[in-house]
Parts: C-alpha cells; sequence; structure tokens
C-alpha cells in the first residue's frame, strides 16, 4: 500500500460489523472490514509556494518521490513517523491537515544530511525539513520548538558580538525553556568535567561569564547583519501571507466592536 | 615534495568558538602537534564564529556571510592561501560557503552587500582552500613521517574512528573526496584510520563512522541524542574498540555528556574512551597528556594512557 494511501486503514477510519446483512449477503466480521469513504476537501494549494518561499525549501518541487531520504533518516530509524518522504508529497499535494497530524516532531530533524547525500534530485530534504518547521511555528500551528529557540538565542549572540561562549549559551537557553539546571547527569557530567582541571583554567571559565567574548570591530558586520535580517523576516511574513492575516483579525474586531 | 605538503607547512588557523568553550582540548592538542610536527599555525586575526548551524537554520546566507568573512581576512589581510579548521562545523561551514559563492549569485549578492556594508573586501571564491586537521596532518606528514616519530606506539590500542556528519556530508560541498587515489572517501572515510594506524593503533571495524550523534539538538531534544549516542557507544564496544577517536568538538562533547546522560536515564552503561585524535597522536609523538589536553576532557582516560603506554 502506497504510503500516502496508509491514512485510509488508521483504526479510526476501519469497521467491522457483528450482525450486518447487506442485500442478503452477510458481511460480518474481520473478513468483511470496511473502509470509511474520504473525502478531500481542504486541499490548501498555497502550501508548497509558501515552504519553498522559506530558507531550505527552494527545491522542494524537484521530488520525485523515491523515499531515499526517509530510507537514509537518522530520525526515522528510531521514530518511524518522522518520515520526510511523506510529509514533502503532503505539501506538495497540499494536504494540510495530514501534516499537521506530525507538527510536532518535524523539528526533530538533526541535520545529519544523510538524505541530502542520498537524494538524487537535489531537492536537499534537510533544508526542506527546516522550512516546514519554521512555515508550522510561523503560521501558529505549533509554539517554537527547542530547537528554533536554541537557534535563536545563539544567532542573537553571533549577530550582537560575532562569537559565542557555550556556557551562556547553555545557561540561556535552559531558562528561556523553562528547563532545570540541577539535573543529575548534568551535575555528574560538571564534577567530571572539574575533577582535572587546573585552578587557572577555571579561573578563566569563570571570568568568560562576565567577559564576553567578541570579535572586535564588529559593529558595522552587525549592523549589516540585522538590516538584512528584517529585510528577510518581512520578505517571509509577505510570502505566508502573514499580514494580510493580521490586517484581517484586525477588521473583523473592528467590526465585531462596531456591531 | 607534493604542492599539498609544501603548500601546508604554514597555513591560516580557523580554530572557532567551540574550541575556545567546550573544546578547549582539541585546541591544545592541535597547537602542540603542529609544533611538534615543525607545522606553522597562524591564528585567523580576529575571526568570527562560522555561523554553526544554529544561524543556518535562521538564515543560510548569513551562514555564508559569516564563514567568507572569515576566509576574507585570511586571503585578504594575512595573504594566506589556506585555512585549516579542526572544528568539524567550522570546516563543513566554510566548505558550504565556498560551494555557494561558487554556485549561486543570490548568495554572492548578499556577501558582497554585506561585506561592504561592514566595512572589509568581500571574500572571492577560490581565493583560499579550506582544508580540516585530518588533511593537514596527512598531507604534511603522512604515514609514513609519523612512523618515523613515533615514539610511545599506540600498539595494542583498539580504536573505533567516529567521523560524524558534517565532514562528508553532504557530498558536493566537498568537491576534493571521492577523487580518486589517496583522496578522501564521504562513504567510507579513511584519513583518520590511516594517521592512528601509522602510529600503530589497531582500528577495529567501526560501521558508524558517520553515523549522527544528535549534535545539533544534543540539548534541544537530548532524548533524541542520548538514544543516538547511546548506540554509537555501544556499537564501538561490540566492535571491540577501547577508545572512540574523535575529530570534531561537538561530537565529541556529544559522545561524553550522552555517555553519562545514557547511564543516568537509560542506565546503559559504556566504557569506551572518547579522545581526540590529535590527543592521541600528540602522546604517540611524546607529548605529555596534560600537553595535549587531557585533563580538559569530560570522560577519564589518563589510567587508560598510562596503563597503554602512551605517557
Amino acid at each position: 500500500m502506497p504510503i500516502h494511501e496508509k491514512s485510509l486503514i488508521r483504526p479510526e477510519n476501519l469497521q467491522v460489523h457483528e450482525n450486518l446483512e447487506v442485500e442478503g449477503v452477510d458481511v460480518s466480521g474481520h473478513w468483511s472490514t470496511f473502509i470509511e469513504s474520504r473525502v478531500v476537501s481542504d486541499y490548501n494549494e498555497a502550501i508548497e509556494d509558501e515552504i519553498s518561499a522559506l530558507p531550505g525549501g527552494e527545491n522542494i518541487h524537484r521530488c520525485w518521490q523515491c523515499g531515499s531520504c526517509t530510507n537514509a533518516c537518522t530520525v526515522h530509524a528510531i521514530n518511524a513517523d518522522f518520515n520526510p518522504r511523506y510529509w514533502i508529497y503532503l505539501i506538495r499535494m497540499g494536504m494540510e491537515s495530514e501534516l499537521l497530524r506530525d507538527k510536532d516532531i518535524i523539528w526533530q530533524c538533526v541535520s545529519c544530511n544523510k538524505c541530502t547525500y542520498a537524494c538524487p534530485r537535489d531537492v536537499f530534504p534537510e533544508g526542506v525539513m527546516k522550512a516546514t518547521a519554521h512555515w508550522l511555528e510561523l503560521k501558529g500551528h505549533t509554539p517554537k520548538s527547542h530547537s528554533t529557540i536554541f537557534d535563536e538565542i545563539f544567532s542573537e549572540q553571533v549577530i550582537e558580538t560575532g562569537k559565542i561562549e557555550d556556557g551562556r549559551t547553555i545557561r540561556r537557553f535552559f531558562k528561556q525553556t523553562g528547563q532545570a539546571l540541577r539535573q543529575p547527569w548534568l551535575e555528574e557530567m560538571v564534577k567530571r568535567m572539574l575533577r582535572n582541571l587546573p585552578i587557572g583554567m577555571l579561573t578563566r571559565m569563570g571570568m568568560a561569564n562576565f567577559i564576553q567574548p567578541k570579535t572586535s570591530g564588529w559593529s558595522g558586520a552587525r549592523d549589516a547583519i540585522k538590516e538584512y535580517v528584517a529585510e528577510q523576516e518581512a520578505h517571509h511574513r509577505a510570502a505566508l501571507g502573514l499580514d494580510d492575516l493580521v490586517k484581517m483579525a484586525e477588521t473583523e474586531l473592528k467590526t465585531g466592536a462596531a456591531k | 615534495m607534493s604542492d599539498k605538503k609544501t603548500k601546508y607547512q604554514e597555513v591560516a588557523y580557523y580554530p572557532g568558538c567551540a574550541l575556545e568553550g567546550s573544546g578547549h582540548a582539541y585546541n591544545r592538542s592541535t597547537k602542540a602537534l603542529g609544533k611538534k610536527l615543525g607545522l606553522k599555525l597562524k591564528e585567523v586575526d580576529n575571526w568570527n564564529c562560522c555561523g554553526a548551524m544554529e544561524v543556518k537554520n535562521i538564515d543560510p546566507k548569513i551562514q555564508t556571510y559569516l564563514s567568507s568573512r572569515v576566509m576574507s581576512i585570511a586571503a585578504n589581510k594575512m595573504n594566506m592561501d589556506v585555512v585549516m579548521a579542526p572544528c568539524n562545523g567550522c570546516y563543513h561551514n566554510l566548505k558550504k560557503a565556498e560551494y555557494d559563492l561558487q554556485n549561486d549569485d543570490g548568495s554572492k549578492d548578499v556577501v558582497d552587500r554585506l561585506s561592504k556594508k561592514a566595512g572589509h573586501d568581500t571574500y572571492q571564491a577560490g581565493q583560499v582552500e579550506t582544508i580540516h586537521a585530518l588533511d593537514w596532518v596527512k598531507e604534511t606528514i603522512g604515514e609514513d613521517g609519523l612512523k618515523e616519530r613515533v615514539k610511545n606506539s599506540m600498539q595494542g590500542i583498539k580504536i573505533a574512528n567516529y567521523y560524524g556528519c558534517m565532514y562528508t556530508r553532504p557530498r558536493h560541498i566537498f568537491p576534493e573526496k571521492d577523487s580518486g587515489p589517496g583522496s578522501e572517501s564521504t562513504s567510507k572515510p579513511h584519513f583518520m584510520d590511516d594517521l592512528l594506524e601509522a602510529a600503530g593503533a589497531e582500528n577495529v571495524d567501526f560501521p558508524l563512522k558517520t553515523a549522527c550523534c544528535g549534535g545539533a539538538h544534543t540539548l534541544s531534544d537530548s532524548d533524541t541524542s542520548t538514544r543516538l549516542v547511546a548506540n554509537i557507544l555501544q556499537t564501538a564496544e561490540a566492535a571491540g574498540a577501547e577508545v572512540i577517536a574523535t575529530e570534531c568538538p561537538t561530537c565529541h562533547s556529544g559522545l561524553e555528556m550522552h555517555q553519562i546522560r545514557a547511564e543516568k536515564t537509560l542506565g546503559i552503561k559504556t566504557s569506551v574512551k572518547i579522545i581526540y585524535f590529535t590527543q592521541l597522536l600528540g602522546m604517540a609523538l611524546g607529548l605529555k597528556p596534560k600537553q595535549v589536553g587531557l585533563h580538559e576532557n569530560v570522560s577519564d582516560s589518563f589510567s587508560f594512557v598510562k596503563e597503554k603506554g602512551l605517557a
């Protein structure tokens, strides 16, 4: 059975009757399992264009559905629901509601690029996964994933100072995602990390908390990148029609209030 | 002497952020190894982050710009024609920027615009050659050179060589790989195997050389990373390895961190040691464990290297 038809045989779409006769024929029991008829009426034909407007999604139209990406996928090996080929199919068909069933795991792509290595059509599935995860967040289908929060903290620091300091990034990430720093495995790691370190090194590490590493003369690059980021964000919002959505909501609120 | 042998004697050194933080042992051991081998490293002046996976996820073209700035300084300010990056992430990103600048006009335009605004020369594709620390040792000293210099043979040490993702994938950004005799392979990389074997080590047949450690989500999706790492550690042990040799600070700290996490959360205990290849080679050439930063690793391998005659 082709993967895109598998939704037909989800348990909720199957019916088995204990005593059913249709036109004189007994159709009871497992051997006469019925499949609920499916009508797809909510195609969203804009999804493919929207995702290909986001960084990484540019080549999604090249996909031939060979399945090499899923076959090579690191995450698929530990969670069979993680299926890049299937998602690319759904996006290209505009089957939004099916895609949304997996909205909470798409961000889990580990960017190992095994898919990109295997893909015979240069779809860059890794990029498509990132674009899809961003699309879900921008459209409000999912909250920002931990991965996006980490990326943002990291990138903000790089754009501000030119460099990152990992201890600071990690602490900000734990704080922002509401995770405790005191976890048994983390404490054990810090303990082992400090075991062999000389005092000088510890002091240096401690100082890094106060003196952030910086690239000197970075302000020109910082301003240039910030300007570019703002431009790109506006571009992505336009491609996804986000501003129109906001306007629509505002008008509705106003007319609602007027009534 | 081959072209590369001469060309790589003195290179621009790009350590990157990780090597100033969690991967400091790799920084220390790379520099110590270079000194021991008589190779010159000139650190890139006032370098910046390569963009890493995180900035790429926000916008790939900013990552291209960040990496291009590093190459621009090496080429235009320092007049160097080779940049050596030991970190797989940095190495990968510089290579990717090089590829994008050669093949994608959009990236070229953005890099040119940002460079002008930032007030430095735009990096032009082809100005520098980016190499990994493995290329650097392999091409300058090579197996024969190492054999001559070994003081403490690694004989009897069983090693699983772990290359990770970013050193070989995606293939198109590494045009020099898979290009005939003497070149590195993207499906079965062997440069680290070759070097450690020359120093006497016994490489085990390790099927997960280029498997993923989940480094991208080491903190944001720790459970996945722990499962991936536990698999790598257990497979290495099943293959008979006592040590996993690493060549990437993200993989290295990922393996170390999730080795502990696998024990604490999944009850999977492994005792395989995790050591940078530069640390192993350095000790084989007679450097002391502290000179190669063994004390900066999380996993404790002091007694192991002593027992094996490396210290």
